[in-house]
């Protein structure tokens, strides 16, 4: 019975995952926003250990949908792009952090010791 | 790690192992970018040969003003020495120091450093030079360890050994203000600084 429950609510979290952020590259970049406020392209390409390539990608989809917010300006005549994570993007994190720790409990609830 | 490049698949809901491998990976890179880690050991280790310099050179000074002026050269030097290595690390680490981590580490470490060179100046004028040793290596103490909260777990400690100093100097007599100075700028820089090269690369 328990476990028919949880497969339920389990079938709802799923379907309210937020696709925009369940990716590691774009999970990644919202984490690390979420903590170190503003971060450059090449602290966040570092920190992720990605291309600059795939990185300015996943970045672009975030900016796009209004989870950060690039600044670009010039530091000592060198082009230098900032990120910084908007209140919707903090939201998105939130309700996803808590989406997974629910399916944690849920998967705990179901699964015998 | 579990999770994918790309977006997982809904049709597969994660299992308790991939939900905890997602919660763990948010922690993980949470947690990196807060931290600052191109703190540069060797910056450290050639600061603390110059303060044991400077400690020997400003005890056989006849003149509190030549002793002042020996520690104000060297924290010249030291200031140089730290600004160059740091940076030169933070490039090599790809890291800035104007945002993010970096920058909460310069602009916590600051403002204890120029509270400390403007009373240093107050009480050159006021010619009250017996605590300027207390205050130098307390206001240090405090600025590191502030610091230090966004930077590798070392570095808070390095502050807090430095009142440490900073407390025992209240206690012992004047003639030992070169000694403290001496195992605080020069002992703690060389050998925190030894330990953060050979942990923290370089």
């Amino acid at each position: 019975m328990e476990g028919s429950i949880s497969f339920g609510s389990m079938k709802v979290l799923r379907q309210n995952l937020d696709p925009l952020i369940h990716a590691r590259v774009r999970l990644g970049i919202v984490s690390a926003l979420a903590a170190g406020e503003t971060l450059s392209f090449r602290d966040l390409k570092t920190l992720l250990k990605t291309s600059d390539g795939n990185l300015s990608r996943h970045a672009r989809k975030l900016e796009k949908a209004g989870y950060v917010e690039c600044i670009k300006s010039f530091q000592n005549r060198i082009p230098l792009t900032e990120y910084r994570l908007t209140s919707k993007g903090g939201a998105a994190l939130s309700a996803y952090v808590e989406q997974m720790e629910r399916m944690l409990k849920m998967a705990r609830a179901v699964t015998p010791d | 790690m579990i999770i994918g490049n790309g977006p997982i698949s809904h049709r597969s809901t994660p299992s308790e192992e991939q939900a905890s491998e997602h919660l763990r990976f948010i922690r993980d890179v949470m947690e990196r970018s807060a931290s600052f880690t191109a703190v540069p050991g060797w910056g450290m280790f050639v600061v603390g040969i110059t303060s044991l310099l400077a400690a020997w050179i400003a005890a056989v000074q006849a003149s509190p003003e030549g002793w002042l002026t020996v520690w104000l050269i060297d924290a010249a030097i030291a200031v140089t020495v730290a600004i160059f290595t740091l940076r030169r690390k933070a490039r090599r680490c790809g890291v800035s120091l104007s945002s993010g981590p970096g920058r909460k580490y310069i602009l916590t470490l600051a403002p204890s450093m120029v509270a400390g060179l403007l009373l240093t100046v107050a009480l050159w004028r006021a010619g009250n030079l017996d605590v300027l040793p207390t205050m130098w290596l307390l206001l240090y103490g405090v600025g590191t360890i502030t610091g230090g909260a966004s930077s590798v777990r070392t570095i808070p400690l390095l502050g807090i050994c430095f009142m440490v100093l900073g407390v025992v100097s209240l206690f012992v007599p004047h003639v030992w203000m070169d000694v403290l100075l001496a195992l605080g700028f020069g002992g703690l820089h060389i050998g925190f600084g030894l330990y953060i090269a050979r942990r923290y690369g370089g």
